[in-house]
């Protein structure tokens, strides 16, 4: 992989960084009038998840990481790894339970998303902004209450939590924004 | 998700067609009202606006400052610097006995970018013969109240030694601390970890500690003005002789933002030019590109400048802290990406 100098540093940029991939999230120039000028970073680890924030001494440069996000189609799990599929070439990989995250409560079989993979090896996927899930259990629903604004909880195909309205009923497709897990609304079947 | 939302300003517009500009209109109405406020300030006080080339033919020797060479193929130089202040060729006009005057001019630094930099930007500078960077210090301080009045309430200005100031924030002392002694400091007040810095760059040190741990807090509602910088960051100004001897250089910061930087002027021409072959071999010693010495100003310097100080303040940043805007593009007609 190609270095990269600290005037090439901006966000999105991938590096390594204590031998972890690292995702730059904020860049900032801090230079005195009369002085010296230091990049200042705060770089996200791919791995752990961490921020931290480190300075450079313009000039000074970091290897860049081997790390591509891929749409892939989601297959199974087996009950250690999740396996996802390249939709052209049929080729899988196999995430762990690290690499998942909090994200499998979103994962439906067939459905695609962003595998994150660094040295061919997925470390991290992202779900849709929005999925379409399955109702497998919830309150009976309260007839002609769709304009009061009541809710109730709701559990999903997958083993997620969500609020509903309290005119959702089981077997109801809905559609959920996965990035803060609240229910946008019914899918007309 | 709050990141995604905040459009990042290293990244670029999103495209050739995003023709509008960075800064609102009510952004580009405050200049044009600060710039008529400055002439009606310099105007009252009977100094004098001037113009002066922004193609130089020398550049600055300063290994911190970076010049924008622009190639001409019709001249025998081939090539000139676009000038990153307008310093010299205005101690050219004083020596040349112009009495006081002021000019607001393009500046340009090449690789400065991020939140408070622009690679273009506007510099208020002024020059005033019979004055001491004391002097100059109150000068500049009228100047920014004028420009701020109904605008911002400012509580008392502060005047402090860059002594007092490290003493006060971090207890240590800048003129007599080991650059070991520099870096453990920063450690122990949670400066993130600095990549690339030699443990001998003193100075460097000296920088990280002001930008990292003293700068945020100076000027909160009031302004600051920090004086008698080290005698190694002088740069043009004199260096006053006392144990330690010092700089009579002094910045001016409101709100955790850097808006001037004045010297009590260097008069001496032999002084200038060891300074200035210094930062040459300072040049070569960091692989940078040579430049030349500006043998004009030397020649201006030996012919005689009068008694003077001098101080240039950044436009854009003064009107960021005015309209507590935290970017710089938002002051700007069209900021770099989009120039």
């Amino acid at each position: 992989m190609a270095n990269f100098a600290t005037n090439e540093f901006k966000n999105g940029l991938k590096v390594m960084v204590d031998n972890d991939p690292c995702s730059m999230i904020d860049v900032d120039m801090v230079k005195p009038g009369k002085g010296q000028a230091f990049t200042r970073v705060k770089l996200r680890n791919l791995i752990s998840g961490r921020v931290v924030e480190r300075t450079y001494k313009s000039g000074e440069s970091l290897p860049g990481a081997d790390v591509m996000d891929t749409d892939m189609q989601y297959l199974y799990n087996d009950g250690e790894f999740w396996y996802f599929m390249h939709p052209e070439t049929f080729e899988q990989v196999g995430a762990d339970a690290a690499a998942i995250g909090d994200q499998n409560k979103w994962l439906k079989e067939q459905d695609m998303c962003e595998v994150t993979t660094w040295n061919d090896r997925p470390i991290a996927i992202a779900t849709p902004n929005f999925v379409e899930l399955r109702i497998t259990e919830t309150d009976p629903g309260l007839k002609g209450d769709t304009a009061q604004g009541g809710i109730k909880p709701a559990t999903l195909e997958t083993g997620a939590v969500v609020r509903v309205p309290l005119f959702i009923e089981v077997d109801e497709m809905i559609k959920v924004d996965t990035r803060n897990g609240e229910y946008v609304g019914r899918v007309k079947s | 998700m709050a990141e995604a939302t905040k459009p990042p300003f290293s990244q670029p517009p999103a495209s050739n067609e995003d023709w509008r500009p960075s800064a609102s209109p009510e952004a580009l109405r405050l200049r044009a009202e600060l710039l008529s406020r400055l002439r009606g300030y310099f105007a009252e006080q009977g100094v004098l606006e001037v113009e002066t080339p922004l193609l130089a033919s020398a550049g600055v020797t300063d290994p911190h400052i970076p010049s924008f060479t622009v190639v001409d193929t019709d001249s025998s130089q081939r090539h000139r610097y676009l000038n990153t202040s307008p310093e010299f060729a205005m101690k050219r006009l004083l020596a040349a006995g112009i009495g006081p005057i002021y000019q607001i001019c393009k500046a340009f630094r090449r690789g400065e970018i991020g939140r408070h930099h622009n690679p273009e930007f506007t510099l208020l500078e002024w020059y005033r013969p019979g004055f001491d960077h004391h002097r100059l210090m109150r000068d500049v301080d009228s100047l920014v109240k004028v420009l701020m009045a109904g605008k911002v309430e400012l509580g008392e200005s502060q005047f402090i030694t860059y002594h007092e100031c490290f003493q006060q924030s971090l207890g240590i002392d800048p003129h007599t601390a080991t650059a070991k002694n520099l870096r453990v400091c920063a450690q122990e007040n949670a400066v993130p970890e600095v990549c690339g810095l030699a443990d001998d760059e003193r100075d460097a040190w000296l920088d990280i500690l002001m930008s990292h741990c003293i700068q945020p807090h100076l000027g909160q509602g009031h302004l600051c003005f920090v004086y008698h910088y080290p005698e190694s960051q002088a740069a043009l100004a004199r260096i006053q002789p006392g144990n330690p001897p010092v700089a009579e250089r002094f910045e001016l910061f409101h709100e955790g933002v850097e808006l001037a930087n004045g010297f009590h002027e260097l008069q001496h021409a032999d002084e200038q030019r060891q300074r200035f072959e210094a930062e040459l071999v300072q040049r070569r010693a960091e692989g940078q590109e040579p430049m030349i010495i500006d043998e004009r100003l030397l020649s201006a310097l030996h012919s005689g400048l009068p008694d003077c100080a001098g101080v240039a303040l950044g436009m854009d940043r003064l009107q960021m802290v005015l309209t507590k805007e935290n970017r710089i593009k938002d002051v700007l007609a069209f900021d770099y990406l989009r120039s």
